[in-house]
């Protein structure tokens, strides 16, 4: 087997240096009833490199790739055009397969671009501190309504209409267990988000308000009023992005006042990767450092005076507090935070905000191609990369349809929130740097035929 | 005035009815270097035993447990800044909190400063 | 004699000269010194050519951006060597043995990369209409087979992103199947000392109240303290098998059915699954739920912490509380069973545990190193690895104190302690020593019932020639310190960077790059 270096002449010499007569002494251990006195029958046997390729590569073939069709989805996780350069940097076995850097004198790679990744999100974000990175987007934005909770020891929470059906649905499952309230809803179709109902809604036992930006349709609105509103009533205001190229051309959340940003970085560096993994991002203001979840990097100076990096305010977390932690994370997403750390640095500010205003002109142009088609309704006038079309009849279908003929037209709203019969003729559109004008005209005469 | 110490390496100093609280030299020694601490907020209402303050090493976090019942006066507002405090003068500018004692029949149960001497000897 | 060397370069035997003698730079030859990319990037630079967007209305309502963000850019030259030289300052599995216990950081093999950066897995969006990703299901339940038959248990989800997330997702499913059965009143989850701290972070984080489970002096669960303290407020039990101290819960069969009987559920956390995957079925000892690292056993990569993937197994009592989504085989191809079609076949599930599938990346990983191995060759892996951790364990045990070794052989992992060494000397030096000596340490001060712990896991991939060189330095650095040579309490001398000071990072935090101050007035 080519991943075992031992031959039967080592093996045997080692078991003499132990004492040890067979293998099956060192199990001695394993009641007999638990041992397996062979392979496990009905599974295959090991297989040669090209084998394992062949079999693996017939898979990949049954699936419809996003590069091989006129492709349109978003609600969550993007497609982006990466530079070669970055998939070849971090599979430099140097990061590829260093483990956590808990020796700190041979792991500054990893550290000191860990600290280069914090000081890159909190600016993008707008907030002064941010961790090593979470798992995912919707796991990053319940640890921020936890987060909330401790810091204001208020146990409600306020979620817009507007956030991630998905992220609902992993806070609603984890408020099951943990008594934490949630307030929410569902979108409407209509040109701006639920800021005003949030802000009607706060009141003195509210913890956060979470409100996505730009939202699950795609909508912008600004967020200072809400800030405002939940700092009058000692509530903080947790911000999620999901689509992080947005702020290369629109003002951060934390800039207008959010005190928690959680995003999902997936569109920057990382691929689609039919949703895993991705890179949580998760940033806040300084004093509320001590109640973050999360790896954390710091600077600090060696024995000779040097500048250096280490994890930082571990006591925070699981391996010292147990069941005292902040969170029970023991992982973050270091190799896609290097990812995207090496994407957002090869961008720069200049780069990203090219990057940005590409994505918002093609969407633009491609929202009125497709306004255009009789029985489309453009929803949404304010967006970035991203709107909602209402068809004129079911979007599910239609998306089904169009797919088996090679076109990946857009999520459906009917997907995202079925039985909800106000949202089902909803279809949200994602139009990114990667999007052609022939793509866009592709999906105008597919949709004018499917509507027709 | 005269000080106390619990099984658990916290001092307290009576002055009338008002204690200060600290961790005793031993504690601080064990801990190695100090980095965070968190006193309780003037107000609180303890119980003999409760968790009121945390002492934090880079490698491992403490509750500190109150030697006496009673209502939080002041927290030490200098260990917030200053942590090391707790390392370098423990039993001294380096305590914890102060507060108004609720029974000061409480303190006859906790060890005084020779008894507390060969408990950590023992140890 | 004519034209006497007309090049100049006459060759001679080095001179040996002063060996750490200061460079301009502070570079040392290989060993380079790299600044932050907000000391070398400029915020006009990058490193992507893009041309500038066409004009056209802006539909972004007021909200577009004036102020800078100040992101440094690099060109891609610049780009690839800051990272490159970064790189070199971390030490890897591909560099050496990596002998962390508990963390088996074995060979990634690379096919794995190749495989999930096929197009049709890397770049395949998680919302694919399902006809459109056929593949990508049958890869989820390829893997399902292989990891429910691998250890005997009735399903598995497959969603949990990393290890500590797997843990969320049994006590959920216990918390679920006990408010199904009316027992809302069982709240406390029983977890060893020797336990990682994620278990009892993760009953916390779920609602539980967590209790020590005491150990016998051999290193293993007290079975007779354990059964005495079950009773009706007892959800459960969350044991780690075999255990961090490296030893096999002889008694596990008794513990379930102990704790079964007693009405509650057996968690096991299978960080070190490594070490029987093959030959004991965790199913065939009573396990409930246990979650299984990706990244451990089935060698996707570590990449500095993370990602990982924590699919979790579990019993049949357990399997209607599973999260959503999940893939489901039908007679025309695979499905996917989310929200709206749970509640006709799935009503127990406690739902949704991140937004999409779960690690995709990861899973194709896992899956080609399955089928690499084979069913043969995953047995031989866990009986090499137990060889290899065994082997350290005798040819350490005169000059360490091993805890343990009296009782019997390790599994896959050697626990020794830092009894007898001299005063002023621990585990630490000992691990910075080893650095010195070109290993990564083993895990140090866990578990938490060994004083000084180091817990080294060598794992299957490493030759019996890599193990006798490490055994050499080990044993080295072992006697230097316990003879009490101080230049092992300065270690390590050679790496990167000397003993960096972590008091100094945790009292005055610095956790983000700020420009220098007076930088901006001097610009």
């Amino acid at each position: 087997m080519r991943y075992l270096p031992l031959t039967p002449t080592d093996r045997q010499e080692m078991l003499g240096v132990i004492g040890a007569r067979s293998i099956d002494d060192l199990f001695v251990d394993v009641p007999g009833v638990a041992q397996l006195d062979g392979p496990i029958h009905g599974l295959p046997l090991h297989a040669s490199e090209l084998a394992v390729e062949r079999h693996m590569t017939v898979l990949a073939k049954k699936n419809l790739a996003a590069g091989d069709a006129p492709f349109f989805l978003g609600a969550g996780a993007y497609k982006h055009h990466v530079p070669a350069s970055v998939d070849h940097l971090i599979q430099r076995g140097e990061f590829l397969t260093a483990y956590t850097p808990y020796q700190p004198e041979i792991a500054q790679g990893t550290l000191q671009m860990m600290f280069e990744f914090q000081s890159q999100v909190a600016r993008l974000l707008g907030c002064d501190v941010a961790n090593a990175s979470m798992y995912d987007g919707s796991t990053a934005c319940w640890e921020a309504i936890v987060m909330a909770r401790r810091v204001t020891k208020r146990g409600k929470a306020i979620l817009s209409g507007g956030l991630h059906p998905h992220y609902v649905s992993v806070a609603n499952t984890m408020a099951k267990f943990t008594g934490d309230q949630l307030v929410t809803s569902i979108p409407t179709l209509s040109a701006t988000p639920d800021t005003d109902d949030l802000i009607a809604q706060i009141d003195d036992n509210t913890s956060c308000v979470v409100v996505q930006y730009p939202d699950i349709l795609g909508r912008i609105a600004d967020l200072s009023k809400l800030a405002e509103a939940a700092h009058a009533k000692k509530a903080l205001l947790v911000a999620v992005v999901t689509e992080p190229v947005a702020l290369g051309a629109i003002k951060s959340p934390g800039e207008m006042g959010a005190d928690i940003v959680v995003g999902e970085g997936q569109s920057i560096g990382v691929g689609l990767q039919f949703g895993g993994p991705y890179v949580g991002l998760f940033a806040c203001s300084e004093k509320l450092v001590r109640q973050m979840p999360g790896r954390l990097c710091g600077e600090t100076v060696d024995a000779e005076g040097k500048r250096g990096f280490v994890l930082t305010l571990s006591t925070r977390e699981q391996h010292i507090r147990r069941e005292k932690a902040t969170s029970n994370i023991c992982t973050s997403s270091v190799l896609c935070a290097l990812a995207w750390s090496i994407h957002m640095t090869l961008l720069g500010e200049k780069g990203l905000r090219q990057l940005a205003a590409i994505n918002h002109a093609g969407a633009s142009a491609a929202a009125e191609v497709l306004a255009g088609v009789p029985g489309v309704e453009l929803v949404t006038p304010r967006f970035f990369n991203e709107f909602t079309l209402k068809l004129s009849k079911e979007a599910r279908p239609v998306v089904r349809d169009l797919a088996a003929k090679g076109i990946l037209a857009g999520v459906s709203l009917g997907r995202l929130y079925p039985g909800e019969a106000s949202l089902a003729n909803g279809l949200i559109v994602a139009v990114t740097e990667t999007t052609t004008k022939e793509d866009v005209e592709t999906l105008a005469s597919a949709l004018r035929e499917a509507l027709a | 005035m005269s000080r106390y110490y619990t099984e658990d390496h916290e001092w307290v100093e009576v002055d009338g009815d008002i204690g200060t609280v600290g961790i005793s030299e031993y504690a601080q020694s064990q801990l190695g270097d100090i980095v965070f601490v968190e006193t309780p907020d003037a107000g609180k209402e303890v119980s003999k035993g409760d968790d009121v303050a945390v002492v934090e090493s880079v490698k491992a976090a403490s509750d500190v447990y109150s030697p006496v019942s009673g209502t939080v006066l002041e927290g030490n507002d200098a260990l917030a800044d200053t942590p090391e405090l707790v390392n370098e003068d423990p039993e001294g500018d380096g305590w914890f909190f102060k507060i108004t004692l609720s029974d000061a029949s409480e303190v006859e149960g906790l060890m005084n400063e020779s008894a507390y001497a060969e408990f950590v000897s023992k140890l | 004699m004519s034209n006497i060397n007309a090049s100049g370069w006459r060759p001679t035997t080095p001179e040996a000269g002063e060996s750490n003698a200061a460079t301009a730079t502070g570079n040392r030859a290989l060993m380079l010194e790299e600044p932050l990319i907000f000391e070398i990037g400029s915020i006009s630079k990058t490193g992507v050519d893009f041309g500038d967007a066409p004009t056209g209305t802006s539909r972004l309502g007021g909200l577009e951006r004036h102020q800078d963000i100040g992101l440094p850019g690099l060109s891609e030259p610049e780009t690839v060597r800051h990272y490159t030289r970064l790189s070199r300052q971390n030490y890897a599995i591909d560099l050496g043995l990596f002998p962390l216990g508990s963390c088996t950081m074995k060979h990634n093999p690379r096919l794995n990369e190749r495989m999930a950066r096929l197009p049709g897995f890397a770049d395949l969006h998680p919302l694919t209409p399902v006809d459109a990703c056929q593949g990508a299901f049958e890869v989820i339940d390829q893997l399902a087979h292989w990891l429910i038959t691998l250890t005997g248990m009735h399903s598995v989800a497959m969603s949990p992103k990393a290890g500590a997330h797997g843990e969320l997702c049994g006590v959920l499913a216990i918390r679920a199947a006990l408010d199904a059965r009316g027992e809302q009143a069982r709240k406390i989850l029983l977890v060893p000392i020797s336990a990682h701290g994620t278990n009892p972070a993760t009953a916390a984080f779920a609602g539980f109240t967590v209790e020590d489970i005491p150990a016998t002096d051999d290193g293993r669960v007290d079975l007779e303290a354990l059964k005495a303290r079950l009773g009706p407020d007892i959800a459960g039990v969350m044991i780690t098998n075999p255990n961090t101290c490296g030893l096999f819960e002889r008694d596990m069969r008794a513990i379930s059915d102990a704790v079964h009987a007693a009405g509650g559920y057996v968690y096991c956390d299978g960080a070190n699954f490594n070490a029987i995957v093959g030959r004991v079925r965790p199913g065939d000892l009573g396990v409930d739920a246990m979650h299984i690292n990706l990244h451990k056993t089935f060698s996707t990569p570590h990449g500095g912490g993370g990602p990982g993937s924590g699919p979790v197994v579990l019993s049949e009592a357990l399997t209607p509380y599973a999260p959503l989504p999940f893939v489901e085989k039908t007679a025309d191809g695979f499905r996917l069973v989310e929200e709206e079609t749970a509640g006709e076949h799935h009503a127990g599930s406690f739902g949704r545990m991140t937004a999409f599938h779960g690690q995709m990346g990861m899973f194709t990983r896992a899956l080609t190193y399955i089928l690499s191995h084979g069913a043969d060759g995953l047995r031989q892996v866990a009986e090499d690895a137990v060889l290899n951790a065994n082997y350290i364990l005798r040819s350490m045990e005169d000059v360490l104190d091993a805890p343990f070794a009296k009782s019997g052989p390790c599994m896959h992992e050697a626990i020794f302690s830092d009894k007898g060494l001299p005063e002023g000397f621990s585990t630490i030096d000992i691990a910075k020593g080893l650095i010195d000596e070109g290993y990564h340490p083993m895990t140090v001060y866990f578990p938490l019932v060994v004083h000084g712990a180091m817990l080294v896991e060598p794992t299957e991939t490493e030759s019996k020639a890599t193990l006798d060189q490490f055994i050499h330095a080990f044993r080295s650095v072992a006697e230097r310190a316990k003879g009490g040579d101080p230049a092992i309490r300065t270690a390590p001398h050679f790496a990167p960077r000397r003993r960096l000071d972590e008091t100094l990072a945790a009292r005055k935090p610095v956790l983000a790059w700020k420009e220098p101050v007076g930088a901006q007035a001097a610009e």
